[in-house]
C-alpha cells in the first residue's frame, strides 16, 4: 500500500490519463442501462445513473462524471453537480429502494457545483434531503471514492453502508487551497494543507469515516486500468455478498451507528 | 451608449463611497449601531430595545444564543442538555485547542450551539439555538453530536424539536470529521420524522454551507428571519466563478422563500406566537 503524501497522491488522482467512470463502466459491468432525468427540472450531465448487471446482480449505478477531454467535461460541468443532479441520484436511489436493487455510487467531484442557478433550484436542499433519504433507504449502499472526493458534494452520494476509497483517492471538508486561504490566508500554502488536512485513504481508515482502501497499480490507476477496475470489481463483489444478506433493520442500524458514532469530544 | 452606463455606475459608486465614509465617521462601536444591510445607524439601546431589528430596512440581526431563548422560551424553563460537552482536536490541527479555550472564555459557551427542554408558551418541546459568536457557529464535533442526542432525545420523549440555526458551515479544523457531522445530524432527523414528530427550523443570519445542506434544510416547517443571509455556497465564491456582481438579495430570506425553500418569513417580534401556535396545531386538540 502507498505511503505517498497526500500532495503527490493529488497529482495522481489529476493525471490526464487516471481512469473515469465511463472508463470503468465496461470493464465492471456486463451491462448498463443508463436513465436520465430529475422529473422535476432536467438532466445533470454531472451525475450518471441507470441499472447494471454486476455479476449477475442487478444494481443501481450512481456515478459523478470527470470527463476524459475537455468537451467530456464542459458536458458533465468538470464533475460539479447541480441540485437536479442530486435529484436525479435520490430519484433513482429510491427506484432502487423499490425494486430491491442495491445501490452503489462511485464519487468523484471537486464538489457541489457554486453558482446562481445551484442556488435558486437549492443546492443546500438537495444536498440535505440526499442525506437524510440515503440515511433509511431500505437497500443497500455501497459508496466507492474514485478520485476527489470534495466535501458536501461528494457527501451527497457517500451515506451508505460501507464506504471504500482507491489508494490515491482523498476525501475531504473542504479543497486544500480553500484550507489555505481561509485558514492561513494564503492560499499558496496548498500542499502544506494537503499534508496536513488527513484527506488520505488511510487517514479516513483512522478517523473510522472509510471502511475499505482499493488497491491501485503502482503509480497509480492509469498505468493499468484493467486492473484497477479487476480490484474495484473483487472488493464491489465480497461487499455486496456480505451487505445483501443483512436484514433490512440491521442495515439501517448499523448505518445509522456508522455516522452516528464520527466525532470527537469530551464531557465532564 | 455603452459608455455613459459606465460612466452611471461609476459615479453612484463613487457617492456610495462617500456616504460610507460619511457615516464611518467616529461612531463609537457600543453607542451606535450600523446596519451592514443598509447602513442606517442606530442608538444601541435603541437598537437592543427593538430586539436588535434595524428600524430603517428591517434586518434580524445576530443574537446571541442566550438572548435568543430570553426572546423566545417562557423564563425560567430551560433545561440544558450536555452542557460540558467539549471538543477535542481530530486531526491535530495547530492551534486548534487555543482557539476553542478563547473563545470559550470570551463568549461563556462551551461551544457553537445550546440544547435542551423548554416550554414556549406553556408548549414543552426540545430547543437547539446556535450561536455565531463562536467561530461563527461552525459545525464540528460538538454541534453534531449535541443535535443529534437532541433529535434523540425528542424521539424517545415523542416532543417537537425547534432549532434556531446559524453557521458558516462545516468546521474546517476538524477535517473530515466535520463534514460527517452533516450525515449524522440528517439520520437523526429522519428517525424524528418516522417517529411522526415535528421539526421546525428557524433559519437566522448567517445560515451557509454545511448547515444549510443537512438538519437546517430538513424541518418540516422552516421559518426565516426577514433579511438573512441562507445559501450553500459563499458569495465571493460564486461571484469569482461568474465574474460579475450578485444583486443585493441574493441569498435573503426573501430570495428562498420566492424561490420556494421556506415556508415562511416571521418577525423576530412575533416568533413566540407562532412557534406555539404551529406546535399547538400538531397536537390533537387545536383549540388548546
Amino acid at each position: 500500500m502507498s505511503t505517498l503524501p497526500a500532495s503527490e497522491r493529488i497529482e495522481i488522482i489529476h493525471h490526464k490519463d487516471r481512469p473515469t467512470i465511463y472508463d470503468y463502466i465496461p470493464m465492471l459491468f456486463d451491462e448498463f442501462c443508463e436513465m436520465h432525468g430529475d422529473r422535476l427540472y432536467g438532466d445533470d450531465h454531472a451525475i450518471i445513473g441507470g441499472i447494471a448487471n454486476f455479476r449477475g446482480i442487478p444494481i443501481t449505478v450512481i456515478a459523478q462524471v470527470k470527463g476524459r477531454n475537455l468537451e467530456e467535461n464542459k458536458r458533465a460541468n468538470f464533475a460539479m453537480p447541480h441540485p437536479e443532479g442530486y435529484r436525479k441520484a435520490l430519484r433513482l436511489a429510491k427506484q432502487a429502494e423499490k425494486f430491491k436493487r442495491p445501490v452503489v455510487c462511485f464519487i468523484d467531484t471537486p464538489g457541489a457545483f457554486c453558482g446562481v442557478a445551484a442556488e435558486e433550484r437549492g443546492q443546500g436542499e438537495a444536498i440535505a434531503r440526499n442525506l437524510l433519504e440515503f440515511s433509511r433507504l431500505k437497500t443497500p449502499i455501497i459508496s466507492i471514492v474514485l478520485g476527489e472526493g470534495g466535501s458536501g458534494g461528494a457527501l451527497a452520494l457517500g451515506v451508505c453502508d460501507e464506504l471504500a476509497m482507491l489508494e490515491n483517492a482523498v476525501y475531504s471538508v473542504i479543497s486544500p487551497r480553500g484550507f489555505a486561504s481561509i485558514l492561513w490566508k494564503d492560499a499558496s500554502r496548498e500542499k502544506e494543507a494537503a499534508d496536513r488536512l488527513r484527506i488520505t485513504a488511510e487517514d479516513l481508515l483512522e478517523l473510522g469515516v472509510s471502511d475499505a482502501t482499493i488497491e491501485e497499480p503502482a503509480g497509480g490507476a492509469h498505468n493499468n486500468p484493467q486492473q484497477t477496475a479487476e480490484n474495484i470489481s473483487e472488493y464491489l463483489y465480497g461487499a455486496l455478498q456480505k451487505i445483501m444478506k443483512k436484514e433490512v433493520a440491521i442495515l439501517l442500524d448499523s448505518r445509522y451507528n456508522k455516522f452516528r458514532k464520527i466525532g470527537q469530544f469530551e464531557e465532564a | 451608449m455603452l459608455e455613459d452606463l459606465f460612466k452611471v455606475v461609476k459615479f453612484r459608486a463613487e457617492n456610495d463611497t462617500r456616504a460610507e465614509k460619511k457615516n464611518k465617521v467616529n461612531i463609537p462601536r457600543d453607542l451606535l449601531f450600523q446596519c451592514p444591510r443598509c447602513g442606517n445607524a442606530m442608538f444601541m439601546d435603541d437598537f437592543v430595545g427593538a430586539a436588535k431589528v434595524c428600524s430603517n430596512c428591517g434586518y434580524h440581526s445576530r443574537l446571541t444564543a442566550k438572548e435568543r431563548l430570553d426572546m423566545t422560551i417562557d423564563k425560567g424553563t430551560f433545561v440544558e442538555y450536555d452542557a460540558s460537552m467539549t471538543s477535542k482536536n481530530p486531526i491535530d490541527f495547530e492551534g486548534y485547542e487555543q482557539k476553542i479555550a478563547q473563545l470559550q472564555e470570551k463568549t461563556g459557551l462551551r461551544d457553537a450551539i445550546l440544547t435542551g427542554e423548554c416550554n414556549i408558551r406553556n408548549k414543552h418541546c426540545v430547543i437547539a439555538v446556535m450561536d455565531s459568536h463562536f467561530m461563527m457557529a461552525s459545525m464540528g464535533s460538538v454541534v453534531g453530536e449535541k443535535l443529534a442526542r437532541a433529535f434523540e432525545r425528542a424521539t424517545e420523549k415523542r416532543l417537537p424539536i425547534i432549532v434556531f440555526s446559524a453557521s458558516g458551515g462545516a468546521r474546517m479544523q476538524e477535517g473530515i470529521v466535520s463534514l460527517m457531522q452533516m450525515a449524522k445530524t440528517s439520520a437523526a432527523v429522519a428517525r424524528h420524522s418516522d417517529a411522526g414528530l415535528l421539526y421546525i427550523t428557524v433559519l437566522t443570519d448567517p445560515t451557509t454551507g454545511g448547515v444549510t445542506a443537512s438538519f437546517a434544510s430538513l424541518g418540516d416547517i422552516i421559518i426565516a428571519e426577514p433579511k438573512v443571509l441562507i445559501g450553500f455556497a459563499g458569495r465571493r465564491v460564486i461571484e469569482d466563478t461568474i465574474r460579475q456582481r450578485l444583486p443585493d438579495d441574493f441569498q435573503s430570506a426573501e430570495f428562498l422563500l420566492e424561490h420556494g425553500f421556506v415556508d415562511m418569513i416571521v418577525e423576530r417580534k412575533n416568533i413566540r406566537r407562532t412557534l406555539s401556535r404551529l406546535i399547538r396545531l400538531h397536537t390533537k386538540e387545536a383549540n388548546r
